[in-house]
């Protein structure tokens, strides 16, 4: 009985990473990619490490096997942003058939210069980045 | 018995063909930042296959070899992710 219930949760736990690989061959843009690697990797290996804590059936095991959950959980999201901002700003394009930019108009049009130049997120709160993007917006 | 066989079976294989995709959006991604969470990927599918060892060949010490995979490649991506920010230059 404990090991069906094991059984299916390894099966479920390894369905959810293919589906990841999946999303990470066959998805048009960066951003969509990115969002299936987070998040379908992020429960496969949650349901994977939950099935060993039930297998071992042991304290210590379990709690290692929950704080490492815990641990993937916290820092996938924010591995995640932070390609997700600096691939924004180096310049990603995005697919075609994106719907909202909610960042179009946040940077200055310059926050990147072509190679050679400096590529540093500008300070938001300095004048005369905000006057730019006063500027700049439509 | 039946979870030998369905480790063996079906979640090796189901894993193994997810490091594949992997390593071809490695090689096809055509900016830096693709090949990058290509290998968030890559290390988070090792780490579940470490995990998954651990229960087929009955040894809990392996889930500590998965906590600190996971930790290592949650550094390295952060890592490269502020390489490229201070990088000069579009990649």
């Amino acid at each position: 009985m404990n090991e069906i219930v094991i059984s299916i949760l390894l099966v479920t736990g390894s369905f959810f990473m293919l589906v990841a690989g999946l999303g990470m061959l066959r998805m048009p843009d960066l951003f969509l990619r990115m969002s299936c690697s987070t998040k379908a990797a992020t429960i496969g290996v949650g349901t994977l490490l939950f099935a060993l804590a039930l297998y071992f059936a042991n304290l210590g095991v379990a709690t290692r096997a929950l704080a490492t959950i815990g641990f993937i959980f916290l820092t996938a999201p924010v591995g995640a942003h932070r390609i997700g901002r600096i691939a924004y700003l180096v310049g990603v394009v995005l697919w075609e058939g994106t719907i909202k930019d909610e960042l179009k108009g946040v940077y200055p049009a310059d926050a990147c210069l072509p190679f050679g130049q400096e590529c540093l997120i500008p300070d938001m709160d300095a004048p005369e980045v905000k006057s730019k993007i006063e500027e700049e917006k439509p | 018995m039946i979870l030998q066989t369905t480790i063996y079976f079906i979640v090796f294989p189901l894993l193994s063909l997810t490091l594949v995709l992997g390593f071809i959006r490695l090689l096809l991604g055509p900016k830096l930042p693709d090949r990058i969470i290509a290998f968030e990927l890559i290390a988070i599918t090792s780490a579940a296959i470490i995990v998954v060892s651990a229960i087929a060949n009955d040894q809990a010490v392996l889930l500590d070899v998965a906590s600190a995979w996971a930790i290592i490649s949650f550094l390295s991506v952060i890592a490269l992710s502020f390489y490229i920010e201070k990088w000069r230059g579009r990649p």
